[in-house]
């Protein structure tokens, strides 16, 4: 069981992981800040301030100056977080973020499965060497890849925890999604979008292998008819 | 439309004993009206609720069967476990029920009612017979609502947002009519809604008493007021939205068909063009009546009011402007990301400047702790842990991480059980003895506040944790994922405190229904309020006033040095008092 | 609007805007008219724009000259309308009552003419879910008459679910609007309007020249562009 108070995120394992759980950890301590002057204050006046005999209120209507204060403080405090997070956000998602020469994937999704197309030993998406896995995605540690994602039906949405990655496939659009993986092993990937009765049966898996592992991988796999 | 009965006919023609028919269920009498929507609205709180269990047991102990559940029909939970077709339209239900049945109507439907006309001194609403419709047309919607459990495919199951095309294609979610139903209802409640939203604005407008100038107004009444607005100009974009998805479902048209040149996401930017302005007519209402019993249980002027008013402005205008922090991650174009992501973290300053508000004004008070106090701080207390998390999915890549997870939901419900209900529990037992002219128990009402704040915070607080772990929302069963797996002890642990917090209700309800026969008669000003709804018995006659009150000051002078006492009424007239043209007391 | 419920004003009592109940009523509720037919006529645009091929040519599918006609008739109603309450105004109750039946009479025709149209285009294969197989109207999209940007009938269906559902919410709100006319135009041949109150019909009116205002951005969007 998970402690009562882990708040850590889980391991991340791409490149921009780290980018997002700083501004995750940043948020944290300024809302923690908040929080705790908040509640404290809220118990402290609860209890200094509670009514006892003799004592009247004190007759006020408030204070310009404190105002000002309270404005001015978070005003700048979310300003400043906005536009950091504005970068980093940029760096991830903006269309032309993507970064040349990442390795080309294209992906269909439907109820309730996800259809892998590997571009092949050639390295091109379309060509005749392209193989479909269904529900297996393997990665090559520390390239930058791209999936191209496309839905049959309904609202999908790609999930990642470890690479912090999600992306709603929307039926009629095309979407891209890009990472690199910091390291080898297998990562899971969730359908994070109610698609329907089999909703939660929709996971899959990423396996992250070294270079010269992936490129043996895919040297070894039959090209097989792409499915689109 | 335009016959002028004189106001003395008016008044002889009520002095009448109008039959039960007319006085209890055909009423336009707006305090009848406002209980009418409380009575149902409690009601339907109880259905979300247990909607609410069941989806909890599923999560909590997804390998024992529900107790007793197997009186529920094969289609729903065959031998006491959930199907996920059930639980989809469980967790879709679930969220409708609360926020459109539950916590808006017994904002919006019960105070606004109840209280307008009482606090600015009009003898009723501007449209009385208009508020009569309001209310029965909102019965029919509930009643659409409900009956998709009773029909074949069950209840909508795309969840509370609906999204297209899940929500457009019954073979993609195996839900017919239940999700025609669904729209069909909220179409109709809508109409409910614009409505009563329309008589709100009018009557604030129009009806109020002599001297009760817009500076004087209790923050309630400009929170429901700046509501209704937001009620008038939202409801309607859900309302075509709603009317495109069914038309989509029955005569084939293709608004969010992709095939068929529609776009998906159309319906997501309407529904969170809504959306959005809806959340703030979810909390502002009880932001209001929160500052009232603050200010009432500090024994102080609310500190800061101007500021109060302009933060309840600025929160409804900056609602109109956020919606796309719904849709970071949904495919939208991400350059868009960056403004919504500024606008949505600017809430952040008007609800800062209440917080700290309502903590100036119960510094240097004589905090008497009632039990709607005892709501009202914890509303605020509440709250700030809903705002604070909110500020993380404001930020675009943390969403990218916590979108769609337990992150959400905890957010989510810190807002609007945290924040709305605890706010409206305030509301209930600090306004029920003028609405039925008892007290409620203040032992078990404190008994339910401390069970319920605890149990609260057992349920949602470590959902945050889920979140952060990845945990998805809306998941039939988590441990399908390996990742998820080490998180089932959390889920138990939730579902014992939501457990808790359910089986608390039934204090409230108990509560809520002794009182009204045997409780103790409460007298005009149990709480030694200012405000205008205390000067007149409780309950009040029909018409409320004998003669229209005159407004001297603003609502919040407790402690004033002017009186002996620690409150003074609005409608007190000390004689030094230039009468109701006065400009309103400074401050 | 539908609801005539009067609110009975204490007569010491100052009302807050200066405008009476109904009144401010109806242009509070019309704020809420603007947003329904925004969501509407916003989709449509956003449509529009990312489907340019699925929008016939003007006066191919749609008859410009019947429907220019029936805005013609729907503008003189506001017009009989703003007669009706001129008259009432100057306490001229027989011309009041007789541009109030002419309104109702002319509002009453927009609809027929309507219905008319929707049995045409429908009965010529032009449906909500796009152009029927084998109708007339397909044939002419096949030939490339339409002017639309593939003959394919599947895609011509977003631009019959946005005109059916535009044009039958505004056919809607005009029936509305006659009915509380018929019921206006009957109290005051039953003579229950003054000069000094009137208010009915200056409520009406204003719901009315609303509709008016729809149909004619309906009319230029959907029709002539």
């Amino acid at each position: 069981m998970g402690s009562f108070l882990d708040w850590f995120l889980p391991p991340g394992a791409s490149t921009f992981a780290a980018d997002i759980d700083r501004i995750y950890y940043a948020v944290l301590i300024i809302t923690g800040i908040a929080f705790v002057i908040v509640e404290a204050g809220l118990v402290w006046f609860a209890i200094k301030y509670r009514a006892r005999p003799g004592r009247k209120a004190t007759y006020t209507h408030g204070s310009m100056r404190a105002e000002m204060i309270w404005t001015a403080i978070p005003a700048v405090s979310v300003v400043a977080l906005g536009i950091w997070s504005g970068t980093v956000w940029n760096n991830i998602k903006a269309r032309d973020s993507i970064p040349e020469g990442a390795l080309e994937y294209a992906v269909m999704v439907s109820q309730f499965e996800w259809m892998f197309t590997y571009a092949g030993r050639d390295g091109e998406i379309g060509t005749a060497d392209d193989f479909t896995l269904r529900n297996q995605l393997h990665v090559p540690v520390g390239r930058a890849v791209v999936l191209r994602l496309q839905s049959e039906d309904v609202i999908h949405s790609l999930f990642i925890p470890a690479f912090r990655v999600k992306q709603d496939i929307v039926p009629g659009m095309h979407m891209a999604v890009w990472f690199e993986a910091t390291q080898t092993g297998r990562f899971e990937i969730a359908c994070a979008e109610l698609c329907g009765n089999g909703h939660t049966t929709m996971g899959a898996m990423t396996t992250v292998h070294s270079t010269a592992e992936f490129d043996e991988w895919v040297a070894s796999r039959p090209a097989t008819t792409a499915l689109r | 439309m335009a016959t002028t009965a004189l106001p003395q006919e008016a008044a002889h023609a009520e002095a009448h004993e109008l039959p039960f028919i007319r006085k209890y269920i055909f009423s336009t009498d707006h305090k009848i009206i406002g209980i009418q929507f409380l009575l149902m609205s409690l009601a339907f709180l109880g259905i979300g609720g247990f909607a609410a269990m069941l989806i909890r047991w599923q999560l909590g102990f997804p390998d024992v069967a529900i107790p007793g559940a197997t009186i529920l029909p094969e289609t729903m939970a065959p031998g006491g476990y959930l199907l996920p077709e059930f639980y989809n339209s469980l967790v879709t239900m679930h969220g409708t029920l609360m926020v459109f049945f539950a916590v808006m109507p017994l904002l919006v439907g019960v105070f606004g009612n109840f209280l307008i006309p009482l606090k600015i001194g009009a003898p009723d609403m501007a449209f009385p017979r208009l508020n009569m419709w309001s209310f029965w047309i909102a019965v029919p919607a509930g009643v659409l609502m409900l009956s998709g459990f009773f029909v074949e495919g069950g209840a909508a199951g795309a969840g509370w947002t609906s999204y297209a095309p899940l929500s457009a294609n019954s073979e993609y979610s195996g839900v017919f009519l239940g999700q025609q139903l669904w729209l069909l209802s909220l179409a109709v409640l809508g109409l409910s809604s614009i409505l009563g939203a329309t008589n709100y604005i009018t009557t604030v407008v129009n009806l109020r008493a002599p001297g009760m100038t817009w500076f004087r107004l209790p923050l309630s009444i400009w929170a429901l007021f700046i509501t209704a607005i937001l009620v008038l100009l939202a409801i309607p974009i859900l309302s075509g939205a709603a009317i495109m998805l069914f038309f989509d479902q029955t005569i084939g048209t293709h608004f969010f068909d992709a095939t068929g040149g529609g776009q998906p996401l159309l319906w997501q930017h309407l529904f969170w063009y809504f959306g959005h302005p809806e959340v703030y007519i979810l909390i502002l209402p009880g932001m209001g009546m929160v500052s009232d019993i603050i200010a009432n249980g500090s024994r102080k002027p609310v500190f800061g009011y101007h500021s109060m008013v302009y933060a309840l402005i600025a929160i409804a205008f900056l609602g109109w402007i956020v919606w796309g922090h719904h849709m970071f991650q949904s495919g939208m174009n991400p350059t868009l990301g960056m403004g919504f992501m500024i606008s949505t973290m600017l809430i952040a300053v008007p609800s800062a400047i209440k917080t700290f508000n309502w903590m100036g004004t119960m510094w240097r008070g004589s905090i008497r702790f009632h039990v709607p106090m005892l709501h009202a701080i914890t509303f605020v207390a509440m709250f700030v842990i809903g705002g604070l998390s909110g500020i993380f999915m404001a930020s675009a890549p943390v969403d990218i991480f916590i979108h769609d997870t337990y992150f959400i939901v905890a957010h989510l419900h810190y807002v609007l059980f945290g924040g709305s209900l605890f706010a409206i529990f305030a509301a209930v037992t600090y306004w029920y003895p003028k609405m039925f002219g008892r007290m409620m128990d203040p032992f078990w009402g404190k008994v339910h506040w401390a069970i319920t704040a605890v149990a609260f915070n057992v349920t949602f607080f470590p959902m945050h944790v889920l979140g952060a772990q990845g945990h998805m929302r809306r998941i039939y069963d988590p441990n399908q994922y390996e990742f998820l797996q080490p998180l089932q002890g959390t889920n138990t642990l939730i579902t014992i405190g939501a457990l808790v917090l359910f089986g608390a209700q039934f204090i409230f309800m108990g509560n809520f229904v002794i009182s009204w026969f045997k409780g103790r008669k409460a007298p005009d000003n149990p709480w030694d309020d200012n405000g205008v709804e205390w000067t007149v018995h409780s309950p009040p006659p029909h018409l409320n006033f004998a003669e229209t009150p005159v407004i001297y000051r603003a609502a919040y002078e407790y402690s004033s040095p002017l009186v002996e006492e620690d409150y003074l009424p609005q409608t007190r007239n000390l004689g030094s008092d230039s009468g109701p043209a006065a400009k309103p007391a400074a401050g | 609007m539908a609801h005539p419920a009067v609110m009975q004003t204490p007569a010491n009592r100052e009302l807050g805007s200066g405008v009476y109940n109904e009144k401010l009523g109806i242009w509070v509720f019309l704020g809420s008219e603007v947003m329904f037919f925004t969501a509407l006529i916003g989709s449509y645009i956003i449509l529009r724009f990312s489907n340019p091929g699925a929008f016939a040519a003007p006066n191919t599918v749609l008859n410009i000259p019947v429907t220019a006609t029936n805005t013609f008739l729907l503008i003189c109603s506001s017009v009989t309308m703003v007669k009706a309450f001129a008259a009432a105004h100057d306490n001229d109750m027989a011309k009041m009552k007789w541009y109030l039946l002419a309104t109702t009479l002319i509002g009453a025709s927009f609809v027929g003419v309507q219905i008319y149209e929707y049995t045409h285009l429908i009965h010529s294969g032009f449906l909500p879910s796009g152009l029927r197989e084998g109708s007339h109207f397909a044939e002419l999209a096949t030939a490339g008459e339409l002017g639309l940007g593939t003959p394919d009938a599947g895609v011509a269906g977003i631009y019959g679910s946005t005109f059916y559902t535009m044009t039958g919410f505004h056919g809607f709100h005009v029936t509305v609007g006659v009915i509380c006319l018929t019921y206006v135009t009957t109290k005051a041949f039953r003579g229950k309007y003054a000069q000094t109150d009137h208010r009915g019909i200056e409520v009406i009116g204003l719901y009315w020249h609303f509709v008016d205002l729809v149909w004619i951005i309906l009319f230029t969007i959907v029709y002539l562009i």
